[in-house]
């Protein structure tokens, strides 16, 4: 993975953007208890999270009573936060400038092209080349020792969504007492990011478990198999695209429609 | 004429790989025999074993009776919780949450509504809070007390199997009163509890503290002095700290191994802040030491559900939001319980707005606005945490379960290699995985 064609294109820019978290930074509360925030709606009309669904009750094309609803939301981009991001938040970004400014390769803002805040969490939006050194930093750097990693997982944007797949991975710091998260979105048909394991070993079984459900390679990892689905399964079941039921099931040549499509007692 | 053959003897194929034996149990001896002199035995356990600790399979590489290599294979209790969830509302997500780690239920139940009502911006009130502690720590009770029985069984301690069951089998019948349901229960709902307590509940789990209070010595008595016992488990599925930290390993291993590390504590939820509790540790990072903390933990839960009796005020169980709480009161009627008369009566004859209220809110539900929320609480096994994202509609956009034994499955090769067959078992017991939860 190598020259700059790769180079992830920042969540939140033109139509629809990448869906991740929206949100109004709220200075004054992080760090405290966090009571209702105001949810930041920025306006990227024509574009939907989510792919549309048809209601439960064959209803196309409105808005849907259902609990299958085919609701066709906005679609909504997570807004950058900006200082003060407030509580520890500030120090920790200020921390990381300083300690990958040490060694002079890829500062802070190129490794990370956005810093958001929302509901008292923390989420850096990472350039995949740039993510083990990243870690190994953040791991490593006694102002930071975030020394666990909680887990690594997938989410799906659904169709139509720009960069609609992203990996993320949560970090604690016991020391500090501070969880972070790190994302990277990935193009659908470039799902493609570096491996965590020669950092944080625990990521071993959490990346063999993204690459079943969403069919992202991890490069690096020592053994990318299948963890949860057969060795011999086709697809990969958490994408959007993937269906619920409608598989046909092993050794009894039996399927077992998608809910929308199952029996109706009209 | 009907072929009379003995199902359990050992049986034996040739494949590219080598000789394959089929082995039972009893008839060990037989495949010895066979295959004295090869240095190296790859052994299949599971899934299907009584002492895997559920659908779990392990590959064992001998060399004598010692293990080179071990590798877990898993995902045969996979049921697709996670994409189930993202075809359901909020509300019904619990119901799918709570079958993941089903000796842990209302964890996994609290772990999600957390996440949910981060997600709202809602805070549940006091009583709904403490309501949640207390069932918690109940079911924390339990779900140690099975890791302690089914370990004893695991190791041929079969009484410590019958008395930890038949514990358990106390705190079950009082989740059933408090909850209406021994396991699965549903009862912790996004914005609260799904209903009050049930009257006479403080008298009931007074008198389950009495008995367990009696009972939990017991295990010092059968256990903790039996020396077959101590054999077994001193020494045996050592992790150090190091290791847990890079393993991502947490719970009562990580606290075996000297760091007091709770999140109870040190990142309190739902007024865990409040109560006055010990966080017991250990510094043999052992099998043995994992078994003294439950143990201990079992008695630290005692203390907190008293604390939790004494704080419980009158109050809502649920959010006062019209928006998110659940519209109908519920009661029990002739045929069950089931939507209040009272609010049948409204809804159906005087009020055309609560019906459609009603409604939409059981058929659709509320909507969640967008963004991503996870909240991390102690469960018996360690972090557990849901990861959420809403994209501002009825239904999540992913659900994503940090369970405690998918990520503390992963140190058994480390706790495993270099040690005998036999001990395989004992770690594996001391991380108390649950398949249901770790394939969720």
């Amino acid at each position: 993975m190598s020259g700059d064609e790769n180079k992830p294109k920042p969540p939140g820019t033109g139509a629809g953007g990448a869906s991740g978290p929206t949100g109004a930074s709220n200075p004054g509360s992080a760090g405290t208890a966090f009571g209702p925030q105001e949810i930041a709606r920025r306006d990227v009309s024509g574009s939907t999270a989510g792919r549309a669904r048809e209601g439960m009750f064959g209803i196309q094309g409105s808005g849907d009573t259902s609990g299958f609803g085919g609701l066709r939301l906005p679609g909504y981009a997570p807004a950058p936060a900006e200082r003060p991001y407030g509580g520890w938040f500030d120090e920790v970004v200020d921390e990381t400038t300083a300690a990958l400014a040490d060694d002079g390769a890829a500062d802070f803002d190129t490794c990370v092209h956005q810093v958001t805040v929302d509901r008292g969490e923390m989420t850096w939006y990472v350039n995949r080349e740039q993510l083990v050194r990243l870690a190994r930093t953040l791991r490593d750097d006694p102002a930071l020792r975030f020394e666990f990693c909680s887990g690594v997982s997938g989410v799906d944007y659904g169709e139509g969504v720009p960069q609609q797949l992203h990996v993320v991975t949560h970090l604690l710091s016991m020391t500090y007492r501070r969880r972070l998260r790190l994302e990277i979105a990935l193009e659908l048909d470039d799902a493609r990011c570096p491996s965590l394991v020669e950092v944080y070993p625990t990521a071993d079984w959490h990346e063999r478990e993204t690459w079943d459900m969403f069919g992202v390679v991890f490069e690096g990892h020592p053994s990318l198999t299948r963890i949860l689905m057969p060795d011999d399964w086709n697809g990969h079941p958490q994408l959007k695209s993937y269906p619920l039921g409608g598989i046909p099931v092993e050794y009894h040549d039996a399927e077992i429609p998608p809910p929308d499509q199952r029996r109706a007692y009209t | 004429m009907t072929e009379t053959r003995d199902p359990y003897a050992a049986s034996s194929r040739e494949t590219t790989e080598g000789t394959v034996y089929t082995v039972t149990g009893g008839d060990w001896d037989e495949m010895v025999d066979q295959t004295a002199g090869d240095e190296r035995i790859v052994i299949n356990m599971g899934p299907q074993h009584p002492s895997t600790h559920g659908v779990l399979r392990l590959v064992l590489e001998l060399s004598g009776e010692t293990v080179t290599d071990a590798r877990l294979v898993i995902g045969y209790l996979h049921t697709g919780i996670e994409k189930n969830c993202e075809y359901r509302t909020w509300t019904q997500g619990v119901t799918f949450v709570t079958r993941a780690d089903y000796l842990a239920p209302l964890f996994n139940e609290t772990a999600y509504c957390l996440s949910v009502e981060r997600l709202l911006g809602v805070e549940v009130p006091d009583r709904a809070a403490t309501i949640r502690v207390l069932l918690m720590e109940i079911n924390r009770i339990g779900s140690h007390l099975v890791a302690l029985a089914t370990g004893g069984m695991e190791l041929g301690a079969l009484t410590g199997m019958t008395n930890g069951f038949r514990e358990r089998e106390e705190v079950l019948h009082l989740l059933e009163f408090l909850t209406g349901l021994r396991m699965n229960h549903a009862f912790i709902r996004p914005g609260g509890v799904v209903q009050d307590l049930p009257e006479g509940y403080e008298e009931r789990i007074r008198a389950f503290v009495k008995v367990m209070r009696d009972r939990l010595p017991g295990f010092h008595k059968l256990l903790t002095g039996n020396k077959i016992w101590r054999q077994r488990l001193e020494g045996v599925g050592y992790l150090p700290l190091d290791g847990c930290l890079a393993l991502g390993v947490t719970g009562p291993i990580l606290r075996s191994a000297g760091l007091a590390w709770d999140l109870r504590q040190v990142e309190p939820y739902l007024g865990y802040e409040h109560y006055d509790f010990e966080v017991p540790t250990d510094t043999a990072a052992d099998s043995f030491a994992r078994y003294l903390l439950r143990v201990e933990e079992m008695s630290q839960s005692l203390r907190i559900i008293e604390q939790a009796l004494e704080r419980l005020e009158p109050g809502p169980v649920m959010v006062e939001d019209a928006k998110i709480a659940w519209p109908a009161r519920l009661s029990i009627g002739a045929d069950g319980m089931g939507n209040s008369l009272e609010h049948v009566r409204r809804i159906m004859g005087q009020s055309m707005e609560s019906l459609i209220h009603h409604f939409k809110l059981v058929t659709e539900g509320f909507k969640v606005p967008p963004g991503q929320a996870c909240v991390p609480i102690e469960s018996p096994r360690g972090e557990l945490s849901a990861h959420l994202v809403s994209d501002g509609g009825t239904r999540p956009l992913r659900v994503h379960m940090r369970d405690p034994s998918f990520v503390n499955l992963q140190a058994a090769p480390a706790m495993a290699e270099g040690g005998m067959v036999s001990d395989v078992i004992a770690a594996l017991a001391s991380l108390d995985p649950v398949m249901g939860g770790c394939d969720r």
